[in-house]
């Protein structure tokens, strides 16, 4: 027997067998950031002061950041419309804007650590502090691993598309669906670290 | 009634502590119950239905909702428990202090590997402590000489004297690591949280000398963290108050056991 | 779907590493993760056995064993407090995560889920495989840490802040550690969902579905849901270590009389809530597995369908939901007032009723019922008293107030012990005697079975009962001296010598059970038919062992999974997937009567 599902959905649960699987990841996913975001309420609940984020922060930094990462989930998108479409080259112009976006994301992130750095500010200096580089710290990591995978589609990865175009569809959409929740994790983040 | 040497319990030593026990033994009454009764079916039914004695099973089996009625005892039984006795017990012992007069407030701050017991002396009244002044021999609570609630407070080691028949509550801290202040005598048990000041009170019943454990893992020296508690009758309590320097008194002073590692 | 031909070619081309070590075969990483889990059951259990003579013998030096140590544990012999306290953390660690959830949930998912449902294989077969090398890696991490300075982690397996967080670097090993096994639970338990969602076989509906299944779908939905908590902790705890933040570190301390330099202004409670919001849905990952195999070798051995399979199955259902609501049962003594803690033994209350039916409806089975007390079934009736005394245990636990008295003795330990030794273990064993003949074609030996069976029950009692007794008598638990010291229970502390030998007894008692397994492996009677015990769920329908690809047709499910001694019917018990009298051969749909 072969495995069924791959390319076409199963009709009684309306999804193929990878969707079902980003999205149960996703779930671990909201559980994992949940905790920590729970985390932060309850440090700053109990904290004796708790600064204003834009006044230690760099709130056109992380709104610039924002913003990178939001264009960056419209050309994910747009990539996946391209396979629908049946253009590769878009899809590849699209992917790899959305690669090279998500490495301005981690320059412009670099560049806020290390200033951070250099004036002695570091996760033990407070709670804000600490929630602070964990939490932005775990999110770059989730959007290198993003670009990792991505990365693979743009090179290796593409071979598929001769062979099962169909299923390669259905890899770039899933990569989308984390991507996006990638995204909508810094959406989060931005307002509760730098805004509130 | 007495269940404490029904159920290997160590004697009771405090107003609330039957309460408890009485808890125990009705839960474990519900318990033995449901694990006989269901102990002599599991028996017969094993023995009845073997497969010689029974070599065609019945596809339907039983039909009986019996059970259904043992399920919905045991949920009312438990619903009895909860609010019959659990959450009332808990209302008024746990989460309310007494406020009678002669009641005595102490102060235990927990560290590895031992209780320091803090009395506020005669104003009744604390001392400011700060780890600023703390040091490990002459000021292990850390108290601020220049306040003046501090000046008779009195201060030692493991050792806690109460009075028999009066509230007493304990005012609970710690120092380094979680520990967990354990009386069993006098069925009284609470987490000490660092960061946290937690009250715990009893009324001792019974004068007798008795050890506090510590019931929560605190590191290597967690089983030998064993302090001491004495209940007095009320006027051999003010003998040993009337014995007892004052801590920033000077005067070397302190339970001479072997605590610090 | 595809042929026969088709479905057997590939597995003879696969060169020897890629068929048996890095197999994307489900039934393969079945079995790789049952010797895994194996091991570290046996490597756990020696472990206690060690904490054992301290418990018997404080101070005493241990005999033979005790020169094999160096001085860092046991000086001339004599275990170190420190020592006592690594072990014990590490047994209850090794044991949760690497020994019952590699074997429970890990073993028999892969191994018989997919056949259950009619299933080529596990949805994702490679991240099938990378979900055992982590697991893999994560036990060494542990393995490696009890080599490092100052020991493997000693801050019991529940790692309470601050003292985790000031503790030796074994702690450190032991939150990366955490964090490949979270991993990897993770990943497997994304396979058990899509697979049971997408791989079901035509007209294998949701009430067809085995008990098993039923059973570890719920835990791979606790898994997937409590675990990333679990990790955000340690996380959290780990830059406590590493890059001396304050998440759990309160300000002011003085550890050892020096302050420490920290911020503080962190919580301490905040680890205990995120560590029990994982671990309390963990104790159920231990047992739902568990009452999954019961569930199926009790059905298979009396002959007749269980009573009570749907309430069952919205029992099982109910219990993963609670399971999220009850966490702060473990923290009654932190300081909870009356609103909360009353939440909190409701919901406690209301979980152990669920419990109550499934044992229930298990019992009721039994009523009608052609009995074979084979080995299998001999550990499957054994586990339900057991896990009774276990579960009815709990109760005075949920209550807040008896649990004053309670908490932290070694009534706890007795508690879960009898749920997950006697209960939990006890099914696993009549798993692998039940499923033995499928992965290998062979049977196990039956008088070695009773030879296991019958110490093993006594012994277990007679370890994990008197730990009742001394818990009422007031004894802590993680006492380096067993309790020596404490005045108030004296009377009950010699039985800390009968529980050790019963627990050495036990060890002696699992050697039949390894020569057993080992031998039958290579001179095991040979079955005769693909269906030895004469079962009626789809793993039976399969080859033996079953190829790469499982079944040769596509199985087609007609009925409900224990039709056993069917009114009528020819022999006592009819498959899955066998076509109703008089239906035309397998067309079209099959929504048949239920
Ligand atoms: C598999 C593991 C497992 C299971 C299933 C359970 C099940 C339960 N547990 Fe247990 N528990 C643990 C593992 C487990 N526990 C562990 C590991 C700890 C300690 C952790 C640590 O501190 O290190 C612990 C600790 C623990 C505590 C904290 C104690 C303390 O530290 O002070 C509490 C308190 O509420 C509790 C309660 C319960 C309850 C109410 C159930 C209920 O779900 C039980 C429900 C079952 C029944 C009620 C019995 C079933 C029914 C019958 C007997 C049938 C009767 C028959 C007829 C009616 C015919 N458990
Ligand atoms: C799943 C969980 C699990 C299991 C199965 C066990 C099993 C056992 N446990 Fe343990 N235990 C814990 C989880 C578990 N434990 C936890 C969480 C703690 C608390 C730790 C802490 O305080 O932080 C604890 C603590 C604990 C203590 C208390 C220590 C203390 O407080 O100081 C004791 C004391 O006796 C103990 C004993 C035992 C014994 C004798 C067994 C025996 O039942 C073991 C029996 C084992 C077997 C029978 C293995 C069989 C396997 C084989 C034979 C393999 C064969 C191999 C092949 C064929 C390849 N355990
Ligand atoms: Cu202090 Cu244990
Ligand atoms: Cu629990």
């Amino acid at each position: 027997m072969d495995m069924p599902y791959i390319v076409h959905p199963r009709e009684d649960t309306g999804l193929f067998n990878a969707k079902l699987g980003i999205w149960l990841f996703l779930a671990s996913e909201v559980m994992l950031f949940g905790a920590l975001f729970s985390s932060y309420i309850l440090m700053r609940i109990g904290a004796f002061q708790w600064p204003q984020g834009s006044d230690v922060l760099n709130v056109p930094l992380g709104a610039l950041n924002t913003v990178i990462l939001i264009s960056s989930s419209v050309s994910m998108v747009l990539s996946w419309v391209s396979l629908k479409e049946k253009n590769l080259g878009k899809f590849r112009l699209c992917l790899a804007v959305t690669i090279l976006l998500a490495l301005g994301f981690m320059v412009v992130k670099a560049f806020e650590y290390s200033a951070k750095f250099s004036h002695h500010i570091f996760p033990e200096t407070s709670t804000y502090f600490a929630i602070y580089f964990t939490l932005t710290g775990l999110h770059a990591f989730h959007v290198m691993g993003g670009v990792v995978v991505n990365t693979y589609f743009l090179f290796p990865g593409t071979k598929m598309w001769q062979t099962d175009p169909e299923r390669f569809t259905n890899r770039i959409e899933v990569a989308g669906v984390y991507w996006h929740f990638v995204d909508l994790v810094w959406i989060f983040l931005f307002p509760i670290l730098y805004l509130l | 009634m007495d269940f404490t040497k029904l159920f290997f319990l160590p004697i009771v030593a405090s107003a609330h502590g039957h309460e408890i026990d009485m808890m125990i033994y009705l839960v474990h009454l519900l318990m033995f119950i449901l694990l006989f009764g269901w102990a002599v079916y599991f028996i017969y039914v094993l023995f009845r239905f073997r497969r010689n004695k029974n070599p065609q099973a019945n596809y339907h089996g039983t039909t009986s909702h019996f059970s259904s009625y043992i399920e919905a005892a045991v949920a009312i039984v438990e619903v009895i428990l909860l609010v019959g006795f659990s959450i009332p017990f808990w209302a008024k012992q746990v989460n309310a202090l007494p406020t009678r007069p002669d009641k005595i407030e102490v102060r235990v701050v927990a560290e590895q590997f031992a209780w320091n017991i803090h009395y506020p002396g005669a104003d009744g009244k604390f001392g400011r402590t700060n780890i600023e002044f703390f040091d490990k021999q002459s000021n292990p609570l850390g108290l601020d000489s220049s306040d003046p609630n501090g000046k008779d407070d009195i201060v030692n080691i493991n050792q806690l004297h109460l009075p028999i028949g009066r509230p007493v509550i304990i005012h609970l801290s710690s120092k380094d690591v979680m520990h967990s202040f354990s009386l069993p005598i006098m069925r009284v048990k609470q987490d000490v949280i660092p960061g946290m000041s937690i009250p715990t009170w009893f009324i001792p019943t019974k004068t007798g000398q008795w050890q506090i454990g510590c019931a929560q893992l605190c590191g290597l020296g967690h089983y030998r963290m064993i302090g001491f508690i004495t209940v007095h009758s009320q006027e051999g309590y003010q003998k040993w108050l009337d014995e007892q320097a004052p801590a920033l008194g000077g005067s070397e002073e302190g339970g001479a056991d072997d605590f610090w590692n | 779907m595809s042929q026969q031909g088709h479905a057997h070619h590939d597995p003879h081309e696969l060169p020897f590493w890629k068929k048996y070590v890095f197999s994307t075969d489900h039934k393969v990483i079945g079995i790789q993760y049952g010797f895994t889990g194996l091991f570290f059951l046996f490597f756990g259990f020696c472990l206690v056995m060690l904490m054992r003579w301290q418990l018997a013998y404080p101070e005493q030096p241990v005999p033979v064993i005790g020169k094999f140590f160096n001085d860092s544990s046991m000086p001339g012999g004599v275990m170190l407090p420190e020592f006592y306290n690594s072990l014990g953390a590490m047994h209850g660690t090794i044991m949760v995560f690497l020994g019952i959830v590699p074997v429970a949930f890990g073993a028999f998912v892969n191994f018989v889920l997919p056949l259950q449902v009619g299933a080529p294989d596990m949805a994702f077969p490679r991240l099938n495989m990378a979900s055992y090398w982590l697991l893999v890696v994560g036990g060494i991490v542990m393995l490696v840490s009890f080599f490092v300075p100052g020991g493997a982690a000693n801050s019991g397996w529940t790692s309470y802040a601050p003292l985790a967080v000031v503790a030796t670097t074994g702690q450190t090993y032991w939150l990366i550690g955490m964090a490949f096994l979270i991993q990897s639970s993770l990943l497997g338990a994304i396979n058990v969902i899509a697979t049971t969602f997408q791989l079901r076989a035509k007209g294998l509906t949701f009430m067809r579905l085995p008990f098993f299944v039923w059973s570890q779908l719920v835990t791979a939905f606790l898994l997937v849901l409590a675990f990333p908590p679990l990790l955000a902790a340690a996380v959290l705890q780990l830059m406590d270590r590493i890059a001396h933040t304050s998440f759990f570190m309160p300000s002011g301390l003085l550890v050892s009389g020096q302050p420490l330099e920290i911020s503080g202004g962190g919580s301490v409670l905040l680890w205990q809530h995120l560590f029990w919001f994982l671990a309390h849905p963990e104790v159920y990952v231990l047992i739902l597995p568990a009452m999954g195999i019961v569930a199926e070798v009790i059905a298979n051995n009396i002959r007749k369908p269980l009573w009570g399979y749907k309430a069952m199955v919205y029992s099982v259902v109910f219990i993963g939901f609670m399971s999220f609501i009850v966490w702060a049962h473990h923290m009654y003594l932190t300081g909870m007032g009356t609103a909360i803690s009353a939440f909190f033994q409701a919901t406690t209350m209301i979980i152990s009723i669920p419990s109550v039916i499934i044992l229930t409806a298990l019992f009721i089975s039994l009523w009608g019922g052609s009995i074979r007390f084979n080995t299998q079934m001999l550990f499957a009736l054994a586990f339900l008293p057991m896990f009774g005394i276990g579960g009815l245990t709990g109760l005075p636990l949920g209550l807040s107030s008896p649990d004053i008295y309670l908490h932290d003795t070694y009534y706890v330990i007795g508690h879960f012990h009898y749920v997950v030794a006697p209960g939990t273990i006890f099914a696993l064993f009549a798993g692998v005697y039940h499923w033995f003949p499928k992965a290998t074609g062979r049977k196990m030996n039956e008088f070695l079975g009773q030879l296991h069976f019958w110490p093993s029950l006594v012994f277990m009692n007679g370890i994990f009962f008197p730990m009742m007794i001394q818990g009422l008598a007031g004894v802590q638990r993680r006492l380096y001296d067993g309790g020596a010291q404490y005045a108030h229970a004296k009377d009950y502390l010699d039985l800390n010598v009968m529980m050790s030998w019963s627990a050495w007894l036990l060890a002696i008692a699992q050697i039949p059970f390894i020569i057993n397994f080992i031998g039958s492996l290579f001179a095991g009677k040979k079955v005769d038919s693909d269906n030895p015990w004469e079962a009626t769920t789809l793993e039976w329908q399969t080859p033996t062992p079953p190829g790469h690809g499982n079944f040769l047709t596509q199985p087609i499910v007609y009925r409900g999974p224990y039709e056993y001694s069917v009114p009528g019917a020819s022999k006592d018990f009819t498959s899955q997937n066998e076509p109703p009298a008089g239906a035309s051969q397998p067309a079209g749909t099959s929504q048949g009567v239920h």
